[in-house]
């Protein structure tokens, strides 16, 4: 029973975690990025269109990647190189992704792709109960695993992590050093969107391989919530992604075990729990130190350099 | 010879104003090569949905049904604009608005038609307002981010609104279709021409007119700019900036769920799934674009009628989904957020390398 509600927490919430992560990446660099709901489903439509072109469903993730990545690169250039209205233009990214998706997803609604299979890793998924929900996955989750440890180290560890930490918390002073700002700022915010692609293309290659209009239904704006959650540390992402994971789980299987509670109710339940938590991590962000990158939203124009 | 972009000592005025035109025009432009893309031809798409929005009567009604939802959710959206306060939430305050409106309507048996109208939009403002003002507290007292809750409480909203409809308050001799009953005939705004064009449509200009005085003529007006445009100094001045936030986020979403009253009195006389096809993000394009002006909104709104109608007949005839004008209005957004930037600067061609 724990064994299958852990798989299934797994299951819901990486999505969210590569969501989470990418969104991370964006405002690392100092740029708030809305757009994630809309990159979503950008990287699922495509994720799922590459798939069904190629039959490889590595080709689809790369797609996703990429389509995600090059929807991204509007935001970078506007809120980068334009200056302009960081939260504006990631609600005009989360529109615009919607709509692109309805219109070029018309003819991939009621296709069905392969999607991605479980692989258990030897000697790991033996493991009693953390086992087969962590171990006896799909190669995305393992990947998602590997990105988590991999972003954490290019953050704290790496001179390009830190450099991109500097351009976040004060690009002035990164500008000072040497640091291409802005060039830096692209990259965080494609490349951050790139990743987020790949979470929509999880839910169309592995949660349900087929392509539903809208199918992230608020995924996206769970991930936005759950940033200030994680306080801009992946690790923390994981878990926030999970926790949400869990939540989806129990709600399924509350709906599938028949309870009298109605479905609408228990539908509302990550959401609820979502503004719940992003009260606590704000209050709890506000009486330590704060981990908000300084430049958060902030345009950098070095001709207003102090 | 180079093209660098340099900073306009006073800002454009001039482009000001056009940007707001151009960015349509250009998302338009673009917006034909997606169609086109999609296998739509743009040109008869266009004209499609100008002679289906504007080139009859009833089109024309039709365009001013939807104007009306529009101009009460963009004035909600844009009174929090001005104080750089965040309100993504119209559509759940729709929503909240339009189940209050019908929680009278359907069960306080009132049978005087004005006072039952008053009531559902009393019913409609507090829910709206209470919606909002939830984000409003939380801002006011812990600073958490409004843009993500009042996004997340749209789909608690909509989800609330489904669990009324296919439970409680679903009608029992609606033979299980997930609505309430239908309204009594005193829950009814007029309508006119044989048309669904209703009354709701001069309150929304009447409102539209009562929050620009309200903005330009009195000190709330006045402090909530002050607010938006400078809190430190507000601060200094005595005003009180976390009561002001919640008043106004309180507010915003009232207008908004003003805008359900107007849907479940005037429209559809019945509570039901998809109140709101979206009304609310639209409106916070229509508020960006008009540029904090109550008559810019109220112009926008209609031209925002004007292609949600065109967008429902191009649904039916090209099986266009409607999401489609999603994409348009975030090309908008995006042209009109790259031109701002030439409001403030402009391109310059200079001879070899100059380094600005």
């Amino acid at each position: 029973m724990l064994e299958i509600l852990l798989d299934a927490t797994v299951r819901a919430g990486t999505p969210i975690l590569f969501a989470t992560l990418g969104a991370i990446i964006n405002e690392r660099a100092g740029i708030i990025n809305l757009g994630i709901e809309g990159l979503m489903l950008i990287g699922a439509l495509a994720g799922f269109a590459g798939t069904q072109a190629s039959g490889s469903l590595l080709v689809g993730v790369l797609a996703a990647f990429a389509a995600a990545m090059i929807a991204g690169s509007i935001h970078a250039f506007i809120t980068v190189q334009l200056r302009g209205n960081q939260i504006v233009s990631g609600l005009a990214l989360t529109m615009f992704g919607i709509g692109i998706t309805a219109l070029f997803g018309r003819g991939m609604v009621g296709l069905t792709i392969k999607g991605f299979e479980r692989v258990a890793i030897p000697g790991l998924s033996q493991l009693p109960i953390i086992g087969k929900p962590f171990f006896n996955q799909d190669l995305l989750i393992y990947f998602s695993f590997l990105l988590v440890f991999g972003i954490a180290f290019f953050f704290a560890r790496t001179r390009w992590g830190l450099a991109l930490r500097t351009v976040g918390e004060n690009p002035a002073a990164a500008d000072t050093c040497g640091v291409p700002v802005l060039l830096f700022r692209f990259l965080a915010v494609t490349i951050g969107s790139g990743i987020v692609g790949i979470g929509g293309a999880y839910l169309s290659l592995a949660t349900t391989p087929m392509w539903i209009e809208n199918m992230t239904a608020g995924r996206g704006w769970i991930a936005v919530a759950l940033v200030i959650f994680a306080s801009w540390s992946s690790y923390r992402a994981l878990a926030g992604a999970y926790l949400f994971g869990g939540i989806t789980a129990m709600q399924l299987r509350f709906q599938a075990m028949g309870t009298t509670m109605s479905v609408h109710m228990l539908q509302m339940l990550p959401y609820f729990f979502t503004i719940l938590v992003l009260v606590i991590s704000t209050i709890r962000l506000q009486k330590g130190a704060s981990q908000q990158p300084e430049g958060l939203g902030q345009a950098y124009d070095r001709e207003d350099r102090k | 010879m180079k093209l660098i972009t340099e900073k306009r000592e006073l800002s454009s005025q001039l482009f000001r104003f056009i940007a707001p035109i151009i960015s349509v025009l250009v998302a338009l432009f673009v917006a034909g090569f997606l169609l086109q893309a999609a296998g739509v031809n743009p040109a008869q798409a266009y004209f499609e949905i100008l002679q289906e929005a504007l080139g009859s009567t009833y089109g024309l009604s039709e365009t001013l049904v939807k104007t009306t939802p529009l101009i009460f959710a963009s004035l909600g959206v844009s009174l929090a604009f001005r104080m750089q306060i965040w309100n993504i939430g119209a559509e759940g305050q729709i929503y909240m608005g339009a189940c209050g409106a019908s929680g009278v309507a359907l069960f306080s048996g009132i049978e005087s038609h004005p006072v039952m109208i008053t009531a559902m939009f009393l019913a409609a403002f507090l829910c709206g307002g209470l919606w909002a003002g939830v984000a409003g507290i939380l801002r006011a007292r812990w600073r958490v981010n409004e843009v993500i809750v009042t996004l997340l409480m749209n789909y608690i909203a909509i989800l609330g609104v489904d669990y009324l409809i296919y439970g409680p308050w679903k009608d029992p001799k609606g033979y299980n279709f997930p609505l309430t009953a239908q309204f009594s005939d005193a829950a009814r705004l007029t309508e006119y021409f044989d048309t669904r064009f209703h009354s709701g449509f001069f309150l929304a200009l009447f409102c539209a007119l009562v929050l620009y005085l309200f903005m330009e003529r009195t000190v709330w007006g006045y402090e909530i700019k002050v607010i938006g445009s400078n809190p430190k100094a507000a601060r200094y001045a005595g005003m009180r900036t976390g009561l002001a936030i919640f008043a106004v986020l309180f507010l915003s979403g009232a207008i908004a769920g003003i805008a359900g009253f107007g849907e479940v009195a005037g429209l559809q006389h019945r509570l039901q799934h998809g109140i709101s096809p979206g009304y609310g993000y639209t409106a916070i394009i229509i508020a960006w674009l008009a540029k904090r002006s109550a008559l810019g909104v109220v112009i926008v709104s209609f031209l925002m009628g004007v292609l949600l109608v065109g967008g429902d007949s191009l649904q039916l005839t090209w099986q266009l989904p409607v999401a489609f004008v999603y994409a348009f209005q975030g090309l908008i957004l995006f042209f009109l957020l790259a031109s701002d930037f030439f409001i403030h600067n402009r391109l310059k061609l200079v001879k070899g390398d100059h380094h600005a």
